[in-house]
């Protein structure tokens, strides 16, 4: 099984499927590296070949951000706007929607599941 | 969708002024304004503005970080102190049952 930064890939997808398995690899950069690479996008991951891979993982460690790294930048970037105090700041601190959008309804994936309140309008008949 | 490029970031003027005119003459009085859609501009960092959120003029220190926000930002404008009866009506309710 190919294993890329640290990454198992699906051995029986094609290449630039596979490579999306790694955060902050799509459908655009799969296929970008796998044309920088030299390899066919279609192949199964599986038949790519040691040096296949590790021209993959070169060039993923000089070029891109991906993995760890990718996700450390992104926390960074999140720590940033708290500590200086902004509005969106504010709302990554109360995991509110930060774009705008509205929180009376819907918000659900930054809110998570519902929180229902005994007593309030509309809930009477939980019991 | 963002600003276009050719127009360059939005400074408004008159605040631009006030600034350099404090930075010249060693001013470092809190500057008040309104002008909460004003891009911070480099030059603004370690100057104190005091930022109309509607209602007061809170004091904001631009850090470096700061640079190309805006100032309204950092004033916010709405806020949210908790539901009503959430507390009273909770003890009440005893412990909460489905």
């Amino acid at each position: 099984m190919p294993r890329i930064q640290g990454v198992d890939l699906p051995p029986d997808k094609p290449t630039h499927i596979s490579l999306r398995y790694l955060r902050g690899i799509g459908p655009t950069l799969a296929l970008r590296l796998c044309d920088q690479a030299g390899i066919d996008p279609q192949r199964r991951a599986k038949e790519m070949s040691d040096d296949d891979i590790a021209r993959i993982a070169t060039l993923l460690d000089r070029e891109y951000l991906v993995e760890g790294a990718l996700r450390r930048t992104e926390n960074a970037n999140i720590e940033r706007l708290k500590h200086i105090g902004s509005y969106r700041g504010s709302r990554h601190r109360r995991s509110l929607p930060v774009r705008g959008q509205r929180s009376k309804t819907n918000a659900r994936t930054r809110k998570g599941p519902r929180k229902t309140v005994a007593g309030k309008k509309g809930v009477k008949d939980l019991k | 969708m963002s600003r276009s490029k050719k127009k360059g970031p939005y400074i408004d003027v008159r605040l631009a002024a006030k600034v350099e005119k404090g930075a010249s003459s060693g001013n470092r009085e809190p500057i008040k304004t309104w002008a909460r859609d004003c891009t911070i501009h480099p030059d603004f960092v370690g100057v104190t503005f005091l930022v109309h959120n509607g209602k007061s003029f809170l004091k904001v220190y631009v850090t470096e970080d700061m640079v190309g926000h805006k100032l309204g930002e950092f004033s916010p404008t709405r806020i949210f102190k908790g539901h009503s009866g959430g507390k009273a009506k909770a003890a009440t309710a005893g412990p909460p049952g489905k």
